[in-house]
Parts: structure tokens; sequence; C-alpha cells
């Protein structure tokens, strides 16, 4: 018979998951994950991954649309093929699908395919899995256990967060998307309405955007992206206004009424007046909502509270043995910060020395529309409603070299200090590459750094990064280059 | 170079001990580990451990002493090849007051001098040593901290990678009141910060030492549960609170609300357009008492005081997990009718946990009732940024003196809790007696 005792079960191999299952291995530990549909989760399926792969190709797309301010000439045009586009997007995913199967083999990690239900404290049982594998997925991993009742001292809840739905408004998967189908369309539409302007809705927006679709961003916030700092959200509105991108802001889609081939939103604005938009599709993307159901946490009494599983800093719920970490437990829903809270949970468990919470103030956040928004810390408004005074420094791209001779000279840096104490605060960005140069600031508060460090730092020449350290002095009346 | 050996901390409160015992004397070997000396403090006795190995050159706080400081220097450790000349005890690592010496400023001025803003880059100061001359390793930002507040990195210990001292070690040091500089350093401005930060409680593990492993659940703390606990305790250290009472009558004002909703118009249904409870003529009576003594509608802050225009009246409201206190803006100009009808959709959204920030965010007092429990009377934390807070209790029939005789009347008990930097006790006796006045002549609260 084989065995079904392990230390550590993990529940949903998405990439909190997976590098928990990892770490803990490394640990060593007895570890098992348990996945009933892509080893990878949505992010390296059906979320960060390959939408990077369809923002790739817009991109290079964009460049050759502006081929003739380089200098360069393109005989005949330059066109997506949309079943191409779609086809090197799943590549990408599958690749690192089978990626992370090399990994959990490499690790003497037990892959376990199926549906898991938290039985007892310590006990996981394994049903059939009720999800199809999507090709060109690859198909169910070799060599994994199947259906079953397992064991473990430690069980990990990491099974993520699913689309939300607004009622009426439920996606059809024909004519109202989510995130799924917009992947993966069949062939271009020529109009969408994207309702939600977070990150997944400005990306597809940002997307269909380059691939020559007329599409009309819906958002509830009075800004795009309505977690970033406001005035980075105005800059990046207007920029992708430019491009062509319609948006409507503090307005909600009321209604939408389905023909045979296009929808028509009813967009309610804030002074009560509706207009009705006809697209092809519309993709809702007002959020995801956690999976907290049917895997047994109900009748073990473990605590949720808004769909979400309620844990201490350490990823412990209210009942012992039974962890949660990533999107299940709540916001936000970040690949990095579910990789972040795995590791610190399971480093807990094994009592390394050293493990600290996860300081929130510190989990970075990037979007990579066109131009790209990254930011990490406190935004101004944040800031002073904390009622901390700041020091605020602005660098904008169409002073720096490097970014003048790439083409790409409309963004802007901020950042924000604490007067007192010289703290960086906050790191906001806007423009070309701007989700690569986040981590700078990232690395200096992680390191506590202050103004002071920052501005002792030596940054290459020419690069874009020299406005980070512009940006840094400005806030302290130093600019050089402005 | 010498080790200085120093009185530990041995719990985040301790503050002194007495040095029981010497296990080793002037000329012992001792090496990392060895238990060197017994310190008693007021709970337990404990031993201290040699941290570096060395020979004990000089025993400077003899056994048998009482009351010695935490970080006092209590003995020197010579390294292979010193000998006792290399001693120097005013060079000491901590806040050394030697007994029966002199002060000394342990902390020299130079590795407390840590640089401050962009103004600083004048003379680069090397980063702080310890007493053997090796770096002390510690983030820029909690060096910069630690000079604002006073702390000497070299009392504290670090909780960062390879022991670093980073940002949380300095908070955490804050709260629990440990790591003062040397009184020379500490006479920096901000050093009046540390003493008022808010002490820690026990530690979880504590606590749970005090119980079987089995007798208890553990339920993680929620989000309002976190800022109940965060804001209360900050609450309770920062404001020194100040209370009076009053008893007010309340028969003409149940009369005349019985007056009041009995006229409410009514809808088709037959459901009238507003029904009002005492709790929302208390409302309006001390949003009315504070428009007629402004002085006593206000917020501190440090710098100057915030005469608000309005009473923004917070009602706190209890819900399961916790309570919270959204606010009628304006009250004093708001009908009866009005506060009753929000109220009503505060109470009900907050239930549902669906009030919104700016709904229960700021306000300028607070009334919490407990009068439907049966409270008698009780006394109410101060929720900053107001400066009062009305406890109301029931409304109850009572023996009363009136004109010499004894009468029975309904009578409320209410304590106002006030915040003495901004509204001392007699602006508070004011503020009563007005809000007293409008529920004893409850007409007055309709023109």
């Amino acid at each position: 018979m084989a065995d079904t005792n392990y230390d550590v079960i993990i529940i949903g191999s998405g990439p909190g998951g997976y590098v928990t299952a990892i770490r803990s291995a490394q640990l060593g530990f007895k570890t098992a994950i348990v996945e009933r549909e892509h080893l990878g989760g949505i992010c390296l399926n059906w979320g960060c991954i390959p939408t990077k792969a369809l923002l790739r190709s817009a991109e290079i797309l964009d460049h050759a649309n502006h081929a003739k301010s380089f200098g360069l000439t393109l005989e005949g045009t330059m066109k997506a093929d949309v079943k191409d586009v779609v086809a090197r997007s799943r590549g990408v995913s599958a690749r690192l699908n089978g990626g992370v199967g090399f990994l959990m083999k490499k690790n003497k990690i037990d892959v376990i395919w199926g549906e898991a239900k938290l039985t007892k404290p310590g006990e996981v049982k394994v049903g059939k899995s009720s999800k199809p594998v999507v090709e060109p997925q690859n198909p169910i991993p070799k060599g994994v256990k199947g259906e079953g009742t397992y064991t473990a001292k430690h069980i990990i809840v990491a099974t993520g967060a699913r689309p939300r739905s607004l009622p009426g408004i439920e996606p059809d998967g024909k004519l109202i998307w989510t995130y799924f189908e917009a992947m993966k369309p069949a062939k271009m539409p020529k109009s969408l309405v994207v309702m939600g302007s977070g990150a997944i809705g400005i990306e597809f927006a940002s997307f269909y955007r380059s691939m020559g679709v007329d599409v009309t961003v819906v958002e509830l916030m009075a800004n795009v992206m309505p977690v970033e700092d406001e005035e980075i959200s105005k800059f990046a509105r207007k920029a992708l206004e430019k491009r062509g991108l319609k948006i409507i802001t503090e307005a909600k889609v009321t209604k939408v009424d389905k023909a045979a081939n296009s929808i028509t939103a009813h967009v309610e604005t804030k002074d009560g007046k509706v207009s009705q938009i006809t697209a092809d599709h519309l993709i809702s993307a007002v959020g995801v909502q956690g999976n907290i159901e049917n895997i047994g946490l109900e009748a073990l009494g473990v605590k949720t509270d808004r769909g979400c599983v309620v844990i201490d800093e350490y990823g412990r719920t209210n009942v012992p043995g039974i962890y949660a970490i990533g999107d299940v437990a709540g916001p936000p829903m970040l690949a990095h910060k579910a990789e972040h809270e795995g590791v610190i949970c399971i480093e807990k468990i094994a009592e390394v020395p050293g493990v600290h919470a996860m300081d929130h103030r510190k989990i970075p956040g990037c979007t990579y529309c066109n131009p790209q928004v990254a930011s990490v810390g406190l935004t101004e408004a944040k800031a002073k409603e904390q009622g901390r005074e700041i020091r605020v420094g602005r660098y904008m791209f169409n002073a720096n070299g490097k970014a003048i001779a790439l083409g790409e000279d409309n963004g802007m840096i901020k950042v924000i200090f604490d007067k007192k104490s010289g703290e960086l605060l906050g790191a906001h960005m806007c423009g070309a590459e701007v989700t690569e140069l986040i981590q700078g600031f990232v690395v200096a508060m992680n390191l506590e750094t202050t103004e002071e460090e920052l501005m002792h730092t030596i940054f290459p020449h020419p690069t874009l990064s020299e406005m980070m350290k512009e940006s840094v002095l400005d806030a302290y009346g130093r600019v050089l280059n402005a | 170079m010498p080790i200085n050996i120093t009185m530990p901390a041995l719990s985040p409160t301790m503050e002194e001990g007495n040095l029981a015992k010497w296990l080793v004397k002037e000329g012992d070997q001792v090496s990392a580990g060895d238990v060197i000396a017994e310190i008693e403090t007021d709970k337990a006795t404990m031993e201290v451990e040699a941290v570096d190995e060395g020979t004990v050159g000089k025993i400077v706080v003899p056994a048998g002493t009482a009351g010695v400081k935490v970080n006092e220097l209590i003995a020197v450790l010579l390294e292979d090849g010193e000998d006792a000349s290399a001693i120097d005890t005013s060079g000491g690592s901590a806040p050394a007051e030697k007994s029966g010496g002199d002060k000394v400023p342990a902390v020299p001025e130079s590795s407390s001098a840590i640089e401050v803003g962009a103004k600083a880059a004048t003379d680069p100061v090397p980063a702080p040593k310890n007493a053997d001359g090796d770096r002390i390793f510690s983030s820029p930002l909690a060096r910069r901290l630690a000079k604002l507040n006073g702390l000497d990195l070299k009392a504290l210990s670090g909780s960062g990678p390879h022991g670093r001292i980073v940002k949380r070690d300095i908070e955490e040091a804050l709260a629990a009141g440990t790591g003062k500089a040397a009184p020379a350093a500490a006479e920096a401005p901000k050093a009046a910060a540390a003493a008022s930060a808010p002490a820690a409680g026990p530690s979880a593990d504590q606590v749970l030492k005090l119980f079987d492993k089995d007798s208890y659940e553990l339920v993680p703390h929620d989000g309002m549960r976190k800022t109940i606990a965060k804001r209360l305790t900050e609450s309770k250290q920062t404001i020194p609170h100040f209370y009076v009472s009053v008893d007010c009558e309340l028969d003409a004002l149940l009369a005349l609300r019985t007056q009041l909703n009995d006229a409410a118009a009514k809808d088709k249904e037959g459901k009238p357009a507003y029904k009002l409870s005492v709790n929302d003529m208390t409302i309006k009576a001390l949003a009315l008492a504070l428009r007629d003594v402004p002085n006593a509608n206000v917020s501190w802050t440090d710098e100057n005081m915030v005469m608000h225009k309005h009473a923004d009246v917070g009602v706190a409201v209890s819900i399961p997990g916790g309570l919270i206190t959204p606010i009628i803006r304006r009250a004093e100009e708001k009908p009866l009718s009005v506060i009753s009808n929000e109220m009503k959709d505060y109470g009900k959204r907050a239930k549902e946990r669906k009030l919104k920030p700016e709904e229960y965010q700021g306000g300028t007092t607070a009334v919490s009732n407990m009068g439907m429990m049966g409270v008698k009377n009780f006394s109410a934390v101060v929720n900053p940024p107001h400066a009062t807070i009305l406890a109301v209790g029931a409304g109850e029939k009572r023996p009363v003196v009136k004109n010499g005789e004894l009468a029975v009347a309904t009578v409320m008990s209410v304590t106002l809790s006030t915040d003495h930097r901004c509204v001392d006790g007699a602006l508070g006796a004011e503020l009563l007696a007005a809000f007293k006045g409008y529920i004893e002549n409850p007409m007055s609260m309709l023109v």
C-alpha cells in the first residue's frame, strides 16, 4: 500500500502552494501537494504569465506601428494573427506548467491529483477532479497519486481565488467573458466593454486596444487602477486615452442586454445618466474571490471572513494544524504575496529562527498595460491619512536620456518619504519598464534605507533607473537634471 | 580591547535588579555560555551568562548590590594578552552609573550623532561600534529612529538577519521602554517620545504559559479586534481621562417622544415616517450642548486646539465581534427625525459590516448607550480625535426629592469622559449642564 502519511500537505499548486511545497521539502518535511486542474495554478496557466505573453505580442505590434519614428520602414503591414498570438501564450503556460511538474519531482514532493477536502484535523480526502484538462496544457502529469485519504501534521490551504461576478452580469463564456475567455479569443473582436479597471481589466483593455479593438473601460471609482496613487492613476489614464482607450469612471454597468453576437451595456454615471454601449463582448474584471467552498472548512470550524480564510501573521487559522496562504487568505491577491506568505508559514512551522511576519506595506504591485504601472508602499493620500509629514519627489521620463533614446519619454516616478525619519514610505511609477524598476525601491525599503543612502547610491548611466535617484533628489530639493 | 559586561534586562519590563552573587572572581577564565553571576528581580533569580571568552578583569558592581540599573556596567572581561591596566570603566558601553561614582556619558558623542536630513552630509559618521570596536549592524532607518528617540543601539539586540538592528527592534524597544541612551543623549528633544510610547503587556507566551495547553482555543484576531485593541490602548495611554457624571430626569422627554412619534406621518402601509428613540434624542441633546459650549467641541493636536464648527456625533454600535462608531454629521443642525432615520440605517449596515470608512472616521464626540442593557452608569474610553464621550445608562424609576418631598421620576445617569488636555473639568461640567438642560426641557431641542 502506498504511503499516505505526510508531514505537510498543501492544497493547491498555484505560485503560493508550489513554492511553499518546495520550501517545505527543503526544510526536510515529507511533503505532498494536491492539485485538481493545472500545476502552477491560475497565475501560471490563466493569469500573470499568459497575459504577459499576449502583452508582449501587443508591444511588438505597437513598436512596429511606430517603426517610422525610428527610421525604419516596414514593407507591407504588420498584423496580428489571433490564433498564433493565443497559441504562443498557451505555449508559454504549457512550458512553465511542465516546469512546475519537474520542480515537484526534483524536490521529491508527491503530487496528488484531485479535489481535496479536509475531513478532520490532519486528514485530507482526495476525490476525483471536477475539472477537465484544457488543451494545449500538459495532460495530468505522470506519476501522480490519486484519490484516497491522506494524513499530515500540517495542512496548508492554498486554493486561490476565482473571478468575482456581479448579479445579472454573470459571465457566460460567450458574450460576457472573464479572463479565461479573454485569454483565448477565437477571433479578434471589433469592440469590447471592460468592466473594472484593476490590474486584470486594464491589462486586457490595453492588449485589445493594441490589437486595434475599440475598447471602453467602465470603472466604479474615480480613478483607473484605484489602488494606485491618484496622481499616477490620472497620469496613466491620460496615456491610455491617448492610445484610443475610452475610459468612463465613477460609473457602473447596471444591466447587460445580450443579442445574438453582441452585448449592450447600460452604463450609469455618477450624475444618474444612463448611456448604452454596444460591443462584441463584455469582459467582467470586477475582482476575484477566495476559493473557500467545498474543501471542508465549514465542518472543521475554520473561521472565514468575507470570502477569505482568517489567518494570523504566520498563516495559522483558528484550527491548530490548518493554515492558509495566498489569495484564499485575503488581499492583496498577488502571486508574490502568496509565495512569501507560504514561505513564512512553513518556516514558522519548522521554527526557523528569524522568521518575521510579512510587512504588507512592502508588497509591490505591477500592472503591465502600456504604459506600465508599478508601486510599493503608501500612496500620498494614505501617508497623509496616517497623519505623517511627508516629502514628495517626482521625476518625468521626458528629462531622462535613456527614455528619450528608447522613444519612451512619457512616464513619471514619484517617491514619498517620511519627513522626520527619511523613511521611504512609497514609490509609484508609470512608464516604460517600470515593472522592472520598482524592485530597486522594494529592496531599498526592505533594507530600511533612508533618503541619504539612496542619494549616495550610484545609478548606472544611461538607464531609466537614474530617474529613481532623481526623484529622491527632487524630494529634497536637489534634483540635477530637471 | 576589554569587553564590558552590563546588567542585562531579563524581561522587557525590567529596569533594575539586584546583583545577588558573583560566580566568578577577578582573574578567572570564562568562556561564552559560562554562568558568571546571579541576578535577582522582584520575581525571580536568574543567571547571567558570559557572551564572550576572556579573563575577568574587574568586577565593578560587588555582589549584594541592590537596584542595579539595566545596562549599567557590572564587570569587565579582558581578552588574551590584555592586562587590567587596559580597563577604563568610564568608556563603558551603556549608561554606566558606577556605584558611588559620577555619571558618565556612556555613549560617546560620535557614535550617537546619527545624521538627520540632507544637511547632514558634512561630517560622515561611522556606523556605531560596540565596546569591542566591532561594527553594530543596523539599518540606516533604525539608526535614525534611534537617534530621534534617544535610544542607544548598543543597548538593543537586533532581530534582523545576523542580528542586524532594524526598525522593528526600535519600535519594540520604544514600546517596552528599554534601550534608552545615556542621559546626555536622552536630552534630545524627542526623548519624551520613548517615555510616552505605549508599554507592552505580557507576551502571548507569558499569557499562554498560565493555562493548560488543551484548556483553551485560540481565535486569531480579525481587523476590527486589532483596531479596537490598538486604538483604545492608545487612548488610555495617551489621553488623560477625566470623568463627570450627572443624573437627568427623563419624564418630559419620554412624554414628548410619545407625542412626536404619535404625530409621525404614515405611508400607505401604515409605516410611520420616523420612530424616535431616547438615544436619538440623546444624540441631538449632546450636539446642541456642544453648539452652546463650543470650547468643548474640540480635538487635541500637539500644536493646536482644533475648534470644530459642527457637532459630528459618533454613536457606538455594538456588533458581533466588536463595535463601530458611525457618525451623525452636523447633528446640531439635523431634525430628530433625520437623526433617527440615519441611525437606523447606520445600525443596520454596521451589523452587516457595510459602513464606508467616511461614515465612521472622524467625528467630534461620541455617545455610548448601554441603557438598553440595564446598565445604571459607566464611563467610556475617549476615541480620538474626539475630546469627549458620553456614557449613557438606563432610564429607570428612582426616588427623587422635589420641593422637599419624596417623589418618583424616571432618571438616567450619564457620565462624560473628557480628554483633559483640551476639555478641563469645569468645561466638561458646563457641557453636561447644557446637555441636562436639553434632556429635561426637551421642547428646546425642537426650536
